[in-house]
């Protein structure tokens, strides 16, 4: 089957290391998202995946052959680029076959499998025009369609959406998705967008710095990350870390009245907890002052402060805050993360967590 | 239609509020004032002139003794009949053979070389660039060492063979061909700079995808470099054209239009004609002519290949 596996690889220029020993499998039929912020090294992983790039160590299998001296041809992917590169002067119809031309495939086989993909990525009314009469959702499309085409089994996104309106995106989303799972495709995707990767992934590696900084499927993720890196870059807004001091009967939150949240030492360390998992209380909790709040329609985000670190609360409907107004916070003791301050690494071995 | 540009452009900040009569007529007026410097300049040496001539082509080359007259078009009918005239059609026909479809390939050549990633680029693309730098009575100064029997470059050459001493330009057969060499060399270079400038243009991507779908390095410079460079092939082949029939220089100074008008071409023909014999109506005739030739090549070129190209 076309599983990927990347062992080991990297990518340096001079003495600038792009990508580290980075690891991981793709299996046959997953889509796997590179997730990170920019300058992290997800597009060079995929470029090198592609073989548009060439190792400086590791190696590239796909479907169990090893690929990594191959020329990106030779390697069985297709591939969607963030700008698209769409031949400007060739139709719609010219672009989508372009690979099967090349590969010098009959042109009836050719018409019979260009109407097939025109369908399947709705461009059947529109093969005849040229990319700069389409719209941006068109011309995704249509590298969308050029990719598909070549029946590959393995098929290379790099940021495919970042160019399109928030609306389109979101459809696209869904039908990318849709299509990788309807052909059975093993598809590797690079996104900076922590919401494309949520939606789509069965697995997820963030990377940083040109290092995986946590590899998992997007429930484990989100519920169990790694590091405080990981905390903060999943899930909008991101999870709250709060340092911990020594108090009675424990630790608590720095420069808070309230009771212990952890039983045992806290120093050095910190206290994570998502805005959607904090509840506002009427009695008990760690007391707070409210700094601002957005209306967001579904909900409503309160960012408060305790003492001088500041936080953000997530509450259902349309909550009338004033600044100034002062709130108790409270939740589960499960739904608490304890990371090492200045590693950032998750601590399990640390003391049980209290709920306030 | 561009008294109306200027018009909008000026009154646009004002659209949609009542625009009166008195303002439109300021702005065409304004517009007109902007342009009449470089308008007046085009009307005396360039408009004046070529209507000058027509005039002229129809009127006796006057005389210390006899003033000019109307002659109709028989200034027309004795070009006709001038072998001259048409040795230096047929010169000037092989000249641009020879020179346009070599210096435009070798131009894209080049240009696809200078642009890959290669040790010494910068040095190659000014080495490519030079003769464009150097005016051509120097370059035509410079091959003609080059030409020169026995002592020149190339015969020194075949003399390492122990092939004969040849004078190149003072033979019939090859003087026109050692005058196609020499512009092919001068232009090459100037046009690589257009081909250059095209081929940064391109996307590095779609080479990318291109090369992800399995097509070779030629297939992709034939079925999208090249597509993509027609709107410069064409800019470059009207340039070349243009030249074919304007440049003379190295025609002045290698071989004045000899051995036996073997290399005289149009424009050295009319120079000929008008300023060492002074036959100013005949040579405003051959004149018309040339202009003629060359405003039909060129609405030839536009319409026929402004179609079938792709502009971005």
């Amino acid at each position: 089957m076309s599983e990927i596996v990347v062992a080991g690889i990297t990518k340096a220029w001079g003495g600038v290391v792009a990508v580290d020993r980075v690891s991981f499998t793709a299996r046959a039929g997953e889509l796997l998202v590179l997730l990170g912020p920019s300058g992290c090294g997800k597009s060079t992983t995929l470029r090198l995946i592609a073989g548009l790039e060439e190792a400086t160590a590791g190696t590239v299998q796909i479907g169990g052959r090893d690929v990594t001296q191959l020329p990106p041809s030779a390697r069985q992917i297709a591939m969607v680029f963030q700008s698209y590169a769409l031949f400007p002067h060739l139709t719609v119809a010219e672009n989508i076959v372009f690979g099967l031309k090349v590969r010098r495939v009959p042109a009836a086989e050719r018409a019979r499998r260009l109407q097939r993909v025109a369908e399947l990525v709705g461009l059947a009314q529109l093969l005849e025009r040229k990319p700069a009469q389409l719209s941006g959702g068109q011309r995704q499309r249509v590298a969308l369609g050029r990719a598909i085409i070549a029946e590959a089994p393995v098929c290379l996104m790099d940021e495919p959406l970042s160019n399109l309106d928030a609306q389109l995106r979101q459809e696209m989303r869904a039908e990318i998705r849709a299509l990788q799972q309807r052909l059975g495709m093993t598809m590797v995707y690079v996104t900076h967008d922590q919401t494309e990767a949520m939606t789509m992934a069965d697995q997820i590696i963030l990377l940083r710095e040109g290092r995986i900084e946590h590899s998992a499927s997007p429930d484990e993720i989100y519920a169990r990350p790694a590091t405080s890196f990981t905390a903060r870059f999943i899930g909008t807004p991101p999870m709250n870390l709060l340092r911990l001091a020594d108090s009675l009967g424990g630790a608590a939150i720095a420069a808070s009245n309230g009771p212990a949240v952890l039983a045992g030492h806290g120093e050095a360390m910190l206290l994570g907890i998502r805005p959607e998992h904090l509840r506002i209380a009427n009695v008990g909790g760690v007391t707070a002052e409210v700094v601002a709040s957005e209306y967001l329609g579904a909900d409503t985000v309160v960012q408060c402060r305790i003492g001088d670190q500041s936080l953000s609360v997530r509450g259902a409907g349309h909550l009338r805050l004033g600044k100034g107004t002062p709130v108790r916070l409270t939740w589960s003791a499960e739904d608490a993360h304890l990371f090492d301050a200045s590693s950032g690494q998750r601590r399990t071995d640390g003391p049980a967590m209290l709920a306030p | 239609m561009r008294s109306k540009g200027w018009g909008v452009l000026i009154a646009g900040p004002r659209a949609g509020a009542r625009v009166t009569r008195s303002a439109r007529n300021m702005a065409h007026l304004y517009g007109w004032l902007l342009l009449l410097p470089a308008a007046a300049l085009l009307a005396l040496f360039t408009h004046y002139p070529a209507l000058g001539t027509i005039y002229h082509s129809f009127y006796s080359t006057p005389r210390a003794n006899r003033p000019s007259v109307y002659v109709g078009l028989d200034n027309y009918q004795s070009m006709v009949e001038d072998p001259v005239f048409w040795q230096a059609v047929t010169n000037n026909l092989i000249f641009c053979i020879g020179t346009i479809p070599a210096s435009i390939a070798l131009a894209l050549l080049m240009a696809v070389w200078v642009n890959g990633k290669i040790r010494g680029r910068g040095l190659l693309r000014t080495a490519f660039f030079t003769p464009t730098i150097l005016p051509m009575i120097a370059v035509a100064n410079i091959w003609m060492f080059f030409y020169t029997p026995d002592y020149g470059l190339i015969d020194q050459i075949r003399g390492l063979f122990g092939l004969p001493g040849f004078n190149w330009l003072g033979t019939r057969n090859t003087a026109l061909w050692c005058l196609i060499v020499v512009t092919v060399w001068k232009e090459a270079g100037f046009f690589m700079i257009f081909y250059l400038a095209a081929l940064q243009q391109i996307p590095p991507d779609l080479s990318e995808a291109a090369a992800i779908e399995g097509s070779s390095r030629w297939y992709f410079f034939r079925r999208v470099t090249f597509p993509l460079l027609m709107p410069t092939t064409l800019f470059v082949l009207v340039n070349a054209v243009i030249n074919s029939f304007r440049m003379v220089d190295h025609v002045v100074v290698m071989t004045r239009g000899g051995p036996d008008n073997a290399t005289s071409l149009l424009l050295f023909h009319i120079y000929e004609v008008g300023f060492k014999f002074w036959d100013v109506g005949y040579a405003a005739a051959l004149t018309v002519v040339l202009l003629a030739v060359l405003a039909l090549v060129a609405l030839g070129q536009f319409f026929a290949l402004d179609r079938r190209i792709h502009y971005r």
